[in-house]
């Protein structure tokens, strides 16, 4: 039935571009049941300073992809490095002292926890850096320093984003993954989410996005993939792939009409 | 028709092995060639060139009303917190048709299906089935009145038999009564037509090999067959069908497809969530695009899917990135105010 099917796209774009990346992923292999396989080699590079968005349609590999950067999802083969030095199934913990932080698309917070403590627990291997960091973090978004008394589980979908991004900010990340940080969101905090991606990125922290809101994400980003089962299908810049009549397409089946 | 096949084919000591008997992965080749027969002869079944001719003259706007409408919504609402996960003015499901709901990731798709099936209660709104209300009409008795539904994840009953899950479909079983209970004469007769109208139903779908085979050694497609078949059971007048295909063994598709449009010319409304877009396209007389809880566009398949309205809504158009650090900071301070209110509804909760 699947009639979409797009030609995996030639590795000689990548391969030329890769060099000088803070993070790259090498034809990543990997997937959650045994046998079968989400990722169907995958490469990816991000540029110092670099924001890059992943899109795709829904069940492309997208989150799947950046939860395999992050060692979430067990890498059957291909290689994830980070300035060159394979973190290749790393775990979490040595990910974020090492300078990657990842925002999960949910449950992205301690709801029993308040403001303050959330954003300690993203500094527990640096307690010490607290204040320096809240501050830092609070100017990002002023929301969580008004309510850093109150628990997160008392807060709306939008704020819990802020948190759960503002956590992840706390250990001076030089990489963000995001995974879907709009989803859910009503448009106005969609736009404040895109927002204060950008500004992150602006001071110097490269980003990888997945999105479902592909046309925002790629209005923000340096460069874009667009995955299609589990394969890089395009990329290019925002605004070369925002007005590719062959990602909407993908989105839409063979019957678009762009 | 009466099954008049003792059911003694249990050949199979069952659960001794999930792996594919032989004479199973035979049959499957033949549901195949029966499916795509069948296909050749519904896609323009009477009832098919009915539906799609009742529906010709009805404008391709949200909320059209359709000239046999078997539902009409008005007003429903659902809130989780914060969020409003569907907020459908008005809605109207033609009688006979094949209508698709498609949507991006968290439109409400799934949401509306549970309203509309009493599996999960509205905030404000109302709406009607074959005329008479179904506004918090709890599922069972939504089921009994003829709307039947099934799951993105199958709800097979894994430790049952396929046929124990068949007859659990049955409604309205004597049996079921304290009082009749005790005598077995009165429900023995209804056990058996139950258990005629399941076994013709297992043969329809290709499942009577695994008649007495656990539900939880069948694949993914096998399960999605038989809880269509145990859905038709309660002998429904509208099937609903949340991601039939999600899951499902290419191979199977093509049968399930079949059995989908064969609902349509047996008379059956069908409504059905899909990501699919080629399925949608092959089988409705009409879809339904939801984003962000509402209903966005509805038309034919190929008029809905070069609607701007439906790209937008998988692309995500609502809003383009300020190209100013003006209008950056006005959508900032909109974005903050919502925030606010948002929290003090919350906090005034």
């Amino acid at each position: 039935m699947s009639a979409r099917e797009t030609e995996p796209q030639d590795r000689s774009e990548h391969l030329a571009a890769a060099d000088g990346a803070v993070l790259r992923a090498d034809e990543l292999v990997a997937g959650y049941l045994p046998g079968v396989n989400i990722l169907n080699s995958c490469d990816l590079h991000v540029q110092p300073g670099e924001l890059v968005a992943i899109i795709g349609p829904n069940g492309a590999g997208k989150s799947t992809l950046l939860k395999a950067l992050f060692g979430l999802v067990k890498v059957r083969s291909g290689a994830v490095r980070l300035r060159g030095d394979d973190i290749t199934g790393l775990g979490a913990d040595k990910l974020v002292r090492r300078g990657v932080g990842f925002v999960p698309q949910t449950n992205n917070v301690f709801p029993s926890l308040t403001i303050a403590e959330n954003l300690q627990m993203g500094l527990y291997q640096a307690p010490k850096r607290f204040p320096e960091r809240f501050e830092a973090v609070v100017e990002l978004f002023p929301t969580l320093g008004k309510r850093r008394a109150q628990r997160a589980g008392s807060l709306s979908g939008g704020e819990r984003q802020m948190v759960a991004m503002g956590r992840a900010l706390m250990m001076e990340p030089q990489v963000l993954l995001l995974d879907e940080p709009s989803a859910g969101l009503s448009p106005a905090l969609q736009d404040e989410v895109f927002i204060r991606t950008r500004q992150i990125n602006r001071t110097g922290v490269s980003v990888v996005m997945v999105e479902q809101n592909a046309r925002r994400c790629l209005q923000i980003c340096d460069r874009g993939y667009v995955l299609d089962q589990g394969r890089n299908a395009y990329s290019g810049t925002g605004a070369e792939l925002a007005g590719d009549p062959k990602v909407i397409q993908l989105y839409l089946g063979t019957l678009a009409k762009a | 028709m009466p099954a008049d096949t003792a059911p003694e084919h249990a050949p199979v000591p069952t659960g001794s092995s999930p792996a594919p008997r032989p004479g199973a992965a035979g049959h499957e080749d033949a549901a195949h060639e029966d499916a795509g027969h069948e296909d050749a002869g519904s896609a323009l079944g009477p009832r098919t060139l009915a539906a799609r001719q009742a529906l010709r003259d009805v404008p391709h706007v949200p909320g059209a009303p359709k000239p046999d409408p078997v539902v009409v919504a008005d007003g429903v609402v659902r809130r989780f917190g914060g969020l409003t996960a569907v907020d459908v003015q008005h809605l109207e499901i033609q009688r006979g048709a094949i209508t698709a709901l498609i949507g991006p990731n968290g439109a409400g798709k799934t949401t509306l299906f549970n309203l509309l099936t009493g599996f999960d209660r509205p905030d404000e709104g109302s709406w009607t089935f074959e005329g008479r209300s179904l506004s918090r009409v709890p599922a069972h008795r939504v089921a009994r009145r003829g709307m039947v539904r099934t799951f993105q994840l199958t709800k097979a009953l894994s430790r049952l038999t396929v046929i124990e899950n068949m007859r659990l479909g049955a409604t309205g079983q004597v049996g079921e009564r304290l009082g009749t209970a005790m005598l077995g004469r009165l429900w023995r007769g209804q056990e058996e037509s139950n258990t005629r109208r399941a076994d013709e139903l297992l043969r329809r779908f290709k499942l009577d090999a695994k008649r007495e085979d656990f539900a939880g050694s069948l694949s993914g497609g096998q399960r999605k067959l038989l809880e269509m078949a145990r859905a038709l059971m309660t002998e429904p007048r509208m099937v609903m069908l949340d991601e039939p295909m999600a899951g499902v063994n290419p191979a199977l598709t093509q049968s399930l497809l079949g059995h989908v449009k064969d609902l349509r010319e047996q008379g059956m409304s069908v409504l059905f969530v899909e990501h699919d877009m080629d399925m949608v396209r092959d089988i409705s007389d009409w879809v339904v695009v939801m984003a962000q809880g509402s209903v966005v566009a509805e038309g034919p398949p190929d008029a809905v899917m070069a609607d701007p309205a439906v790209i937008d809504a998988y692309l995500g158009g609502h809003h383009d990135a300020p190209l100013t650090e003006d209008d950056e900071q006005e959508q900032l301070e909109a974005a903050e105010a919502e925030l606010e209110a948002e929290h003090d509804r919350e906090v005034g909760r």
